[in-house]
């Protein structure tokens, strides 16, 4: 009988794969959560022809930066739910208290947070660039940047999302840490679509956000763990 | 029965504060394999924030806190391996099913279809937790204690609350026999408990500026022996 068998004297920790598939499972289910994000982003495109007029010369020239900054918006409008229902109901202290690094519950995370709102994103943002009247040969590598950029969005917003946890108002605080992080991004995700719609070359620009992307990988879920830490102590 | 391997956690001269106000002072305890300490005190008396001490949420303590003979913080990586804590906010996610809940903790799907069935949420397994009630939502965090791979060092607070009759005498009986194979509690309640060995620690005796040598014993054995 169960009740009968000895301890194994070590707590046994659920394996990365539980902690993803769980996260999916849980971000799945409130989909309204996915939604939301995505409506903005597209809402707000949608309307920038009518505030700005609708000349196609003016919106091609606008177009990947808008989408650039509207992803910024939507993937930080998202970013501040990233652990609050964790805290709320105490899995986020289990987290801490867990074996296991919190690294790898943090990257559970933020690659599900990318895999419904990055990825959406870059799915939806050809559509985008034709509602924008983005020149043709920018497609691809508007796709693609924001591939690899929204990514290290998911990651570098989580750090601050573990930060603010424990405020009870953190909007405008979790936006002054997190937007300094992400200028990097910015700046070489529009760069590359710029140079592909000039006719230049674009690879330097993506392989410098692959690097970014590969340096938030190991870093910022080390960064949000501390900070976790921080806000679970009381 | 095989047991399990010895452990100890030791308190040595543990004070704590709380903005500003001191909640106990001179608070000293061993607790070895097999036993049980109960923290007794009125509400605001600093019982969550000692067990939040213990289980190294806490960073602001003095004194000495060991386990297996190392220190805080540095025996704390090891202390994780050993600890299980179920604390107000009772870890349970909303959005998944009391299997789901308890796979996260790392249950194989039979232990936790099992511990669910002692608990009494037979056929509440694939019922999403928000759905169920408070009560139900505090057994779901509670069958993580009949899980057969359990840890051996048991923090709980207030473990009883929000339980009915037949629920409260399953988790003493649950609690019983972990102290028997070896395992060992930390655990506040309102109410008795029928434990042995119990300590009983009366949390209004460290009361700050108050310092008394030992606990008080409510049965057992003296684990300072």
């Amino acid at each position: 009988m169960s009740m009968l068998d000895a301890p194994t004297g070590r707590r046994v920790a659920p394996g990365f794969g539980v902690l993803f598939k769980t996260e999916l499972l849980l971000a799945l289910r409130h989909r309204a959560d996915i939604a939301n994000p995505l409506l903005f982003f597209v809402t707000v495109l949608a309307l920038l022809p009518l505030g700005v007029g609708p000349e196609p010369a003016l919106l091609a020239k606008m177009a990947s930066g808008m989408i650039w900054v509207m992803a910024l918006l939507a993937t930080l409008l998202s970013q501040e739910s990233l652990f609050r229902g964790d805290f709320e109901n105490g899995s986020l202290e289990q987290m801490a208290l867990s074996p296991q690094p919190l690294y790898f519950a943090v990257l559970a995370k933020s690659m599900v947070h990318w895999m419904v709102t990055g990825l959406p994103l870059a799915l939806l943002s050809p559509l985008l660039g034709l509602m924008l009247n983005l020149p043709a040969a920018g497609y691809l590598c508007l796709f693609f940047s924001l591939l690899l950029g929204s990514a290290s969005l998911s990651l570098v917003g989580a750090v601050g999302a573990a930060l603010t946890v424990a405020l009870s108002r953190p909007g405008l605080l979790l936006a002054l840490i997190v937007m300094p992080l992400y200028v990097p991004v910015l700046i070489f995700g529009t760069g590359a679509v710029q140079a592909a719609i000039d006719g230049y070359g674009y690879s330097a620009q993506l392989a410098v956000l692959a690097a970014y992307l590969a340096a938030a990988a190991a870093l910022a879920p080390l960064a949000a763990a501390g900070a976790i830490r921080i806000s679970t102590e009381t | 029965m095989p047991s399990n391997s010895p452990h100890l956690l030791q308190v040595r001269d543990l004070s704590c504060e709380r903005d500003g106000r001191d909640l106990f002072a001179g608070l000293s305890f061993d607790l070895a394999s097999g036993c049980a300490v109960q923290i007794e005190g009125a509400n605001g008396a600093g019982k969550t924030s000692l067990l939040r001490t213990l289980i190294g949420s806490a960073a602001d303590f003095s004194g000495e806190i060991l386990w297996n003979g190392e220190s805080y913080p540095k025996a704390l990586p090891k202390l994780r391996e050993s600890l299980l804590y179920i604390g107000h906010r009772a870890g349970v996610r909303g959005g998944l099913t009391p299997l789901e809940n308890l796979a996260w903790y790392g249950a194989s799907r039979d232990a936790a279809y099992r511990a669910l069935e002692l608990l009494d949420l037979y056929g509440f397994e694939d019922t999403l937790c928000q759905q169920l009630s408070a009560g139900q939502n505090r057994r779901v965090a509670l069958a993580r204690l009949f899980l057969p791979e359990a840890p051996p060092l048991w923090i709980l607070d207030e473990p009883l609350a929000a339980l009915d009759v037949a629920g409260v005498s399953c988790l003493q009986g649950q609690m019983a026999c972990h102290l028997s194979r070896g395992g060992s509690i930390v655990f506040t309640s309102h109410q008795p408990v029928g434990l042995t060995p119990l300590q009983s620690i009366q949390l209004a005796d460290y009361a700050a500026g108050d310092t008394v040598a030992g606990g008080v014993f409510v049965g057992g054995e003296d684990v300072h022996a």
